[in-house]
């Protein structure tokens, strides 16, 4: 890889040790990835809850602060795995906290936001079109990518925080316009009704794309999504396939028409009822007794807190069915402050600020609650949650409320329309 | 017998050890137990089967960015992989592996991986020559 002279001083280590790290760690990947130089990027956000990071982690990363590791660009959180204003009624444990409380100093020393968020397109600062960033989150960078038109590679943690540190990242991927043609087109034929449809409609293309370098180009979507809605369908595809960008023909920045991406050469899957059916058919569990219900994945935006708050006003929970959300701090002041967070409360739910469920070791709060049969609305955490020991299943935000007032899953509709 | 599967670069130091294959795809969140050392995900190919000290070959990753930390926890309880080798790495992987010091290769230039390769074969990887070798079958 060619480095420029700023960049050939941070890897001889007169930058400091930190900065040395951190280079030499981008140039392990960028070579990888075929990268010829590096691209500076004007922000950064680093995926990091304690279970992924373990004692190991949150060691490594005050190794850097005592390194004297400070970012040089604006660098922002995901969420948190512990909310430390309810940690011990979740059936977190101290040891935990700890390790949470441990890893927010360090990053704080090194002039991080702790914003804790995965929505930061809806709240903090949304990445302009052409902007090259360092993004975490698969969520946020299909978003970012593909609704902004920004270009970020899915940055995991470590390489997130490399980015921060060197306020460049190896130019590879999705940095390069090569890698944001389409190579695989779906014409839709159903348009989704709700949050949920909307998500496992991006799951099914996310599924059948299935690879990182993989770019869907999707015609037959009239009418902008909102941003909830296109929120839902590229984090479910996100998870579902790896996949970090999708054009939308007529509705994506990059995308105006077909020809604009190399979409007309590729042959068409057209994708109805019969292929968001056969995905969703492993999460029906209609008839069982439910344990939890979770709105979460991505963290619901000050919209979806209103909309969770009307269908909870009014009603109470079945007592053997909790019901947790989700949010960020910067929506979670509004939410409070219009009653939104009172009227979810005042159902029997529980509000979680700056963390999201599956980050926030889900297999030992399942197990501290008795949680196995989860119902949420995310076709994105019940693709996560299967591996950690839940039976997840899955029903728009009307039947997710009714059912956990009832007690057991719901068909289809009983809850009426979210 | 002696197979020699050339590969594009990868990251991480030569290693050595026995194969364990599957024509599926790898995230330490979705599909791990990582304080037992197997796979949890019910779905998953090699679902109940330890992951430790073996030579992993899959197809591709998938789903989101913790691998790229939890490599790197699991190594430092020495319950990881001794490589991971795929069809396709994503940024994810290739990340994680140069954090955690870990073997990583892909690209195998005469085709699939998860077919080129054996559970039980003893498999020498080389990264930086982009060369793995069936050393034994």
């Amino acid at each position: 890889m060619r480095l420029s002279d700023e960049e050939q001083a941070m890897l001889a280590g007169e930058m400091g040790p930190a900065c040395r790290w951190a280079i030499d760690h981008q140039l392990q990947v960028g070579r990888m990835f075929d990268a010829a130089d590096m691209v500076p990027v004007s922000q950064a956000h680093m995926m990091a809850d304690p279970e992924s990071l373990g004692d190991a982690g949150v060691g490594f990363v005050e190794g850097l602060v005592k390194d004297g590791a400070r970012v040089t660009v604006p660098m922002i959180t995901d969420p948190r795995g512990v909310d430390l204003s309810h940690y011990l009624p979740l059936g977190q444990t101290e040891e935990m906290a700890g390790l949470e409380r441990r890893f927010i100093a360090a990053c704080t020393a090194m002039g991080i936001m702790m914003t804790d968020t995965c929505i930061n397109y809806q709240t903090i600062m949304p990445p302009l079109n052409g902007h090259h960033v360092a993004y975490g989150d698969t969520g946020v960078v299909i978003y970012s990518n593909s609704v902004c038109g920004a270009r970020s590679n899915f940055e995991g943690g470590p390489s997130a925080l490399a980015a921060g540190l060197t306020g460049r990242t190896p130019r590879y991927g999705l940095h390069l316009d090569e890698h944001r043609r389409a190579t695989c087109r779906f014409v839709v034929e159903i348009r989704p009704r709700d949050l949920m449809e909307w998500g496992v409609l991006g799951a099914t293309i996310g599924r059948m794309a299935g690879s990182y370098w993989q770019v869907p180009v999707i015609e037959g979507i009239e009418g902008a999504p909102t941003s909830d809605e296109i929120k839902h369908f590229g984090a479910a595809m996100a998870s579902w396939g790896s996949t970090p960008l999708f054009h939308m023909v007529g509705i994506t920045p990059e995308c105006r028409s077909l020809a604009d991406v190399g979409g007309e050469s590729l042959d068409a899957t057209r994708i109805g009822a019969e292929e968001l059916a056969d995905l969703g058919a492993p999460f029906s569990a209609v008839g069982e007794a439910l344990d939890v219900v979770v709105f979460a994945a991505p963290q619901l935006s000050l919209v979806e807190m209103g909309q969770v708050a009307a269908l909870c006003a009014g009603r109470s929970r079945a007592s053997g069915t909790d019901l947790v959300v989700c949010t960020s701090a910067q929506v979670y002041g509004d939410a409070a402050r219009m009653g939104y967070v009172e009227a979810i409360e005042g159902f029997g739910g529980t509000v979680l600020t700056g963390t999201c469920f599956y980050q926030q070791y889900a297999r030992e709060i399942g197990e501290a609650n008795g949680w196995t049969r989860l119902l949420s609305n995310s076709a994105k955490i019940v693709n996560i949650l299967g591996g950690y020991g839940y039976r997840p299943a899955l029903a728009s935000m009307a039947d997710c409320v009714a059912s956990a007032e009832a007690g057991v899953i719901l068909p289809a509709g009983e809850g009426g329309a979210s | 017998m002696t197979i020699e599967l050339a590969c594009h670069a990868g990251i991480g130091p030569a290693v050595q050890g026995t194969a364990l294959v599957a024509d599926d795809n790898f995230s330490a969140r979705y599909d791990l137990d990582r304080i037992r050392g197997v796979f949890s995900r019910p779905q998953h190919r090699l679902y109940g089967q330890s992951y430790c000290d073996v030579i992993l070959v899959l197809n591709t990753a998938k789903g989101g960015v913790a691998t790229a930390w939890m490599l790197h926890e699991m190594a430092s309880r020495d319950m990881a992989p001794r490589a991971i080798l795929l069809n396709s790495a994503n940024t994810i992987m290739a990340q994680g592996a140069a954090l955690a010091g870990m073997a990583m290769c892909d690209r195998f230039v005469d085709g699939d991986v998860t077919t080129l390769i054996r559970t039980g074969d003893e498999v020498r990887v080389d990264p930086a020559a982009g060369l793995v070798i069936i050393t034994s079958r």
